[in-house]
């Protein structure tokens, strides 16, 4: 296995920094540069919380220009896209909760309190399973799969795996803790997967690895 | 390494994140059950996927729409604390 490797370089200041600064100083061509790189991930992250295309383009415009009003109040500890996710989220749960007037609405309102997650399916996939699936096929299935997630789950993922921010950063993000960022993303994965393979599994059944070694399954 | 051991650490394990130490009994695990390896290599195949599909659409005249509103949001809000 590969060594891991910090993808940050140490002290130099990340390219956003001196994109802040100059919106500081009255310079909106520069918080038009910022809004050019985040906002396609701003409006993903927003869909995902809301399941809402109509919320996700409020959410987008209203956590942007909530971003620049409050731009003062940025300190720098954080990345500015760590702090826009921050707002970006918070914007997609208070639309929520417009929406469902009655009742609160949290980052934890459909996700099981039982700890842990055992997986039940060993069935290998086939090679390269997407390819058995044409396009717009093959994404209903990843959209439907990952809808079915609890929120909580689902956010985590998507932050981590796919928006690719750290696990401290995800956990900033969402106000969460470092353990319990790490317990929902474990668990969102395992589900994922678990759900994903009634599509892509090997329809005889068999572990290719098996067959690989020149075994039969071995049984638990 | 029994698999419950082995699975609690997945994360770490899909994610090269152990410690060093605990790297030939991770690896020695893996080469002797078939369905840990499955859900290693599966889950990776997992996030890898999601990685690589666009499963949220944000056409270019959305983008555009959207962008514009938000840059005369934030000039109304410039001039208004000029």
């Amino acid at each position: 296995m590969p060594p891991i490797q910090s993808t940050e370089v140490e002290n130099e200041p990340h390219p956003d920094v001196a994109l802040v600064e100059r919106v500081r100083g009255g310079d909106l061509s520069a918080y038009d540069t910022l809004v050019r790189k985040y906002e396609r991930q701003v409006f993903r992250i927003a869909q995902h919380i809301t399941q809402n295309r109509e919320d996700a383009e409020d959410v987008t415009q209203d956590a942007f220009l909530k971003a620049y009003e409050k731009l003062e109040q940025f300190q720098g500890n954080s990345k500015f896209y760590t702090w826009l996710v921050r707002i970006a989220v918070n914007e997609s749960l208070m639309r929520l909760r417009k929406r469902r007037t009655a009742k609160t609405v949290s980052m934890d309102d459909d996700i099981e309190t039982e700890e842990g997650f055992v997986p039940r399916d060993f069935a290998d996939w086939s090679p390269n399973p997407e390819q058995n699936y044409d396009n717009s096929e093959l994404t209903d299935i990843l959209r439907k799969t990952i809808q079915g997630l609890p929120r909580g789950f689902r956010v985590v993922f998507v932050l981590r795996d796919v928006e690719n921010l750290s696990t401290e950063e995800t956990a900033e993000a969402l106000g969460l803790s470092v353990p319990a960022v790490k317990s929902r993303l474990l668990r969102a994965r395992l589900q994922l997967r678990e759900r994903l393979s009634r599509y892509f599994r090997r329809p005889d059944g068999t572990l290719q690895l098996d067959a690989k070694r020149g075994k039969s399954p071995s049984g638990k | 390494m029994k698999c419950t051991e082995f699975l609690s650490m997945l994360d770490e394990v899909i994610d090269e994140t152990f410690a060093a130490e605990t790297r030939e009994r991770i690896e020695r695990h893996i080469h002797k059950c078939g369905h840990c390896e499955v859900v290693v290599n599966t889950t990776k195949q997992t996030i890898q996927i999601y990685q690589c599909h666009e499963i949220i659409e944000f056409p270019t005249t959305l983008r555009e729409r959207l962008h514009q509103s938000i840059m005369e949001r934030c000039a109304k809000v410039k001039r208004s604390l000029a």
